[in-house]
């Protein structure tokens, strides 16, 4: 029945966010302008890949018939006039006797080995075992194996039907919880493609480990299950390459025998993830390759690593068809082919005392990596770091593996990996408080870490957090405690007088590690640069992506703020790797902790430079503290006149050393991380989150309506309010669609049976309530202005919240996610 | 595109076309067009007219990227053929302001961060206007959650969990209802 409910509305941020811990006032930064490509974006005139003028041909895709095999033979069958068409295989692209590339190392060292014959085919990642396009054998359904081309849209659609791939099968493994048999193996000798273990405490000995154990008051096992996520980007995937050959090579067919230049123009999150593949699929040096964002339709980790690989297959056709040619993916084909989040079964073990504070905590994640490694290592890794979330447990024991399955890879997708251990913990936390007969909060407020106290990697908390003051704060946002009665009250007399209705709250408390994992900002070294241009402006030049987040915006907020100017004194470059350096890629809530911190030492520099070469009046006090602004550095910069410094600025444009001012990533002093222990400290620092759920179940339909939701959080100084509230419910969203309504089924052949927005469902306005975003502020010294990651963090609590709050309506365990009413129908029943 | 199990897709008779041309008014303007009779709105649009402001997110009907209006409703123009639209009016996002003004929904989206990548959002301002016209008309104008929840539950976003397109349209309705009510001479 529709509500008429008159409607008030909250006030539009255009004054400073007021926190509850008062930081000092800058005039941009902690403030909400509107978005620098907020008006192109509600006019339509924002361009995104597809939208850009093209003259050249159209891309399309032929893929493999079954979920493994070698492919036998390729048949074009009659209907196209094949002779209009360029038509790529791996038959085109050579083995090459030598590569000009050291393998990339940017995700760690590489797993592959070098070699000095490369087969350019080969997709360049953290293991080298994914092809471009099938050579013969193949691991998953709708893998690539002919491209074709053609300058009219329509046909090439056509045409690619009227390719028929044959191939001879082979046994495949689609449940990554068992161990394979020996005719399913096809990675090592176990499908294992990658293990990690964690200890702390007894967990460095099992026998040490069982004792505590066989001690404890209670010990509790719980298994938890998380499907798979279609990141469900609005905008498909899409690129378009450009190829250049040399004079030599114009003429001649086959692949160039001299060097050649590529410009590639897509949809994507890291320009230098792209450039990487493209510089080794071409084997061409760094500066014969060039790749430029477009405007870009939502990425979430799906635009992460899949776009390196229809980079390379546009340009395998623009070297055919000497055409530019353009590869736009429509939703079916982007969901049958493209990664998803990371299945994922977490079997835990905990031990506690009879007051619920936990004594031990043993785990065994399994995640299904799909049919080649790509990126599934690092998403374990985050995985198995946050299994043992922001708790306080002497002893601990996790062992993570990734096993390959013959489904197309699962990759990048917000939380990367850190969600579905959050969910199992947070589940389980739950699971042990109602085997104590205590309150959830309670049980989690007696094991939550404090300052000096350590995490599961023995990494100390040094940062000032309140977990149990935040958690408090929550609570009463949600009004726990009255709910929790009432609800109960409520559910005993809908049981009594036969109605359906149910309703419950639940919660969840975590981190999320902002950065990349361990020592993995060392090895990006990332670098920044700004440059003054001849208007005056100064131009922001990373290589990291607006997808939606506000990145563009923030990074005009911190350099306005780092330099005392306006925000129309700034301009933040589109990245192009022709123009921009490598700051890294788009990921793991990186952009406005990091990268934004480049921009303001960045801005730093120049304005150094610009004085030691004499162009500004040297009257700077001392270098600015961008984490703690003070008098010295109010946000007003230095002490020089705003407009001295524009016209400085338009006077050094161009100039080799005052134009341009530098950066690059100085790790936070301690950030010690041993990759091979697994022990120290995995993140400079971590979001932390209290995340609760008011539900209402119909017993009837076993619909689940989520009536209120809370998501508080401390992400250090909040650069943008009105932006970090959007990007945190819209992660908020995400999280209660995979929780309750995103479930992807396989077909036998490991393909998603359901690859399209009708049957794989996502959360529309009419799902959803307003979410309740609040803030804790406490500025981190290694962030800009004292700006932490938020981009992945309200990923991780939905699930969990949710879960709790339905199994308090329904009293039945919810083990799994996405809790669809068939399962819910299926677990109440079975309790009851 | 691609052979990926759907056979449905490009149909045979794709490289004997036939050729139709639609009258219409688009944004204003009298436009004719020659188009491939299995062209679809969008694609007359985008490819023909260069009106890419609508965008094809599933061209299934599924998602509401490609959301624009003909003869005031809206409607999916990935799933509307080209020639259905003969002789009508039809209104795209890049015809939304009037006189060079941004139309108040597009301010308000504007200002209250409600587009963020912006991929959805050329689809939900034409369907959130379409609610906004409805409310202009109505007897006793009353701007409801659920109502706006109704009229944008065909547009999917994945960015924002819809908080800030909520309260977008809800600041513009109410410009709506207050308009309205002085145009009655009611008290305010
Ligand atoms: S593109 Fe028309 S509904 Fe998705
Ligand atoms: S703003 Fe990105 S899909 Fe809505």
């Amino acid at each position: 029945m529709p509500k008429h409910s008159p409607i008030s509305l909250p006030q539009r941020s255009t004054q400073p966010y007021s926190a509850r811990q008062e930081l000092p006032k800058l005039p941009h930064v902690g403030r909400s302008p509107d978005r620098v490509d907020g008006v192109d974006k509600v006019t339509g005139q924002t361009q995104y890949t597809d939208d850009l003028p093209f003259a050249g041909w159209y891309g399309a895709t032929v893929r493999t018939p079954a979920a493994r095999g070698t492919v036998t033979a390729v048949r074009f069958l009659e209907g196209p006039n094949w002779s209009e068409f360029a038509i790529v295989t791996a038959k085109d692209v050579p083995i090459h006797a030598q590569s000009v590339h050291a393998p990339d190392t940017s995700h760690g060292p590489s797993e592959g080995g070098h070699d000095t014959a490369v087969d350019l085919n080969i997709v360049q990642l953290i293991a080298r075992d994914q092809p471009y396009l099938v050579r013969d054998a193949f691991r998953h359904k709708h893998e690539p194996v002919v491209l074709l081309a053609h300058p009219d849209r329509d046909i090439v659609a056509w045409a690619a039907t009227k390719v028929l791939v044959l191939c001879d099968e082979l046994p495949v493994i689609l449940d990554h919880r068992v161990d394979p048999r020996p005719d399913q193996v096809q990675h090592g000798a176990d499908n294992v493609l990658k293990a990690i273990g964690l200890r702390k405490g007894a967990g460095e000995d099992d026998a040490q480990l069982d004792a505590v154990f066989a001690a404890a008051p209670v010990v509790v096992h719980g298994e938890y299950d998380t499907g798979a996520q279609e990141q469900a980007y609005i905008e498909p995937q899409g690129m378009i390459a450009q190829v250049w050959l040399s004079a030599h090579d114009q003429h001649r067919p086959g692949w160039p025998s001299h060097p050649f230049r590529v410009r590639v123009q897509g949809s994507l999150q890291c320009p230098y993830y792209v450039h990487t593949a493209i510089k080794h699929l071409c084997n061409l040096p760094d500066e014969l390759v060039e790749i430029a964002q477009v405007a870009t339709g939502g990425g979430f980790g799906g635009k992460e690593d899949f776009p390196s690989i229809i980079a390379g297959h546009a340009v395998l056709l623009a070297m055919k068809a000497r055409q530019p040619v353009k590869i736009i993916y429509d939703r079916v084909e982007d969901m049958l082919a493209t990664t998803k989040r990371h299945p994922c079964t977490t079997y835990l073990r905990t031990a506690m005392d009879n007051t619920g504070k936990l004594l031990a905590l043993d785990a065994r994640v399994r995640m299904d990596g799909g049919a080649y490694v790509t990126l599934s290592p690092v998403v374990l890794s985050r995985g198995t770091i946050h299994a043992a979330g922001p708790y306080e447990i002497p002893h601990v024991r996790i062992d993570a593996k990734a096993m390959l399955t013959n489904t197309p890879p699962n990759g990048a997708f917000r939380g990367f990996g850190a969600p579905q251990t959050i969910f199992a913990m947070e589940r389980h936390l739950d699971v042990c408080a109602d085997r104590l007969g205590l309150d959830p909060a309670e049980v989690r407020r007696r094991n939550l870490v404090q300052v000096g106290g350590t995490l599961a990697t023995g990494q100390v908390i040094l940062e000032p957090v309140q977990l149990r003051a935040w958690l408090d704060r929550g609570l009463a946002a949600i009004d726990w405690v009255d709910k929790r009665s009432h609800y109960k009250v409520f559910n005993d007399l809908q049981v009594a007088d036969g109605l359906p209705l149910r309703k419950g709250v639940g919660l969840a408390t975590f981190m999320h590690g902002c950065g990349f994992t361990g020592s993995g900002e060392v090895n990006l070294a990332s670098k920044c640069k700004v440059r003054a241009a001849k208007d005056g402006v100064i131009e922001i030049c990373t290589a990291n992506t607006e997808i939606g987040q506000g990145a563009q915006t923030v990074f005009a907020q911190v350099a306005a703020d780092a330099l005392g100017l306006e925000l129309q004194d700034i301009r933040v470059i589109q990245p192009d790797t022709a123009q921009v350096p490598n700051s890294g890629p788009t990921v793991a809530s990186r952009t406005a902790m990091v990268v934004g911190h480049l921009v303001a030492r960045a801005c730093d520099d120049l304005v150094r430079r610009m004085e030691d070469g004499g162009a500004l009046a040297q009257a700077r006090p001392k270098a600015m503290d961008y984490a703690r602004p003070s008098k010295q550095s109010d946000g007003r910069g230095g002490s020089w006149q705003a407009d001295d410094l524009r016209q400085a600025v338009a006077q050094v444009a161009g100039h080799p050393v005052m134009g341009e001012g530098w950066s690059e990533y100085e790790p936070p002093p301690g950030v010690i991380w041993d990759d091979v222990a697994y022990k120290g400290v995995a993140y400079g620092t971590y979001g932390w989150a209290v995340y609760l759920a008011d539900v209402q179940v119909d017993t009837t339909t076993m619909e689940v309506k989520v009536l209120d939701f809370v998501a508080l959080q401390e992400v250090g100084r909040v650069l943008h309010p009105t932006l970090a509230i959007g990007q945190i419910a819209g992660g908020v969203v995400q999280g209660l669609g995979w929780a309750l309504l995103e479930e992807v089924t396989l077909d036998a052949q490991g393909a998603m049976k359901n690859a399209n927005l009708t049957s794989y469902v996502l959360p529309t306005m009419a799902d959803v309530p307003t979410i309740r975003v609040l803030f804790e502020e406490q500025p981190y010294a290694y962030g800009p202005f004292g700006a932490k990651g938020i981009g992945e963090l309200p990923m991780d609590g939905p699930g969990p919240a949710v879960a709790n709050a339905v199994a308090m309506a329904l009293g039945c365990h919810v083990p799994a996610i996405p809790a669809t009413p068939e399962k819910l129908l299926r677990w109440s029943t079975l309790s009851a | 595109m691609g052979n990926t199990g759907d056979s449905s897709g490009p149909c045979e008779a794709t490289h004997a076309r036939r050729i139709v041309v639609c009258r219409l008014h688009v944004n204003g303007e009298p436009v004719a067009v020659a188009v491939p009779a299995h062209w679809t709105l969008l694609e007359m649009l985008r490819y023909q007219l260069g009106l890419v402001g609508s965008k094809q997110g599933c061209d299934k009907g599924d998602c509401g990227a490609c959301t624009v209006r003909v003869a005031g409703d809206p409607v999916l123009a990935c799933i509307t053929l080209a020639v259905a639209c003969d002789g009508h009016y039809v209104e795209t996002v890049e015809g939304l302001g009037v006189g060079g003004e941004p139309h108040p929904l597009q301010r308000a989206f504007a200002e209250r961060g409600a587009a963020q990548c912006g991929f959805c959002t050329p689809g939900m301002l034409m369907s959130a206007a379409h609610y906004l016209d409805a409310l202009a008309v109505a007897d006793a104008p009353i701007v409801s959650t659920d109502a706006i929840a109704r009229a944008l539950g065909g547009n999917l976003c994945r960015c924002t969990g819809y908080t800030k397109i909520f309260e977008a349209v809800a600041e513009a309705a109410h410009e709506v209802v207050d308009r309205s009510a002085l145009l009655a001479g009611g008290d305010l």
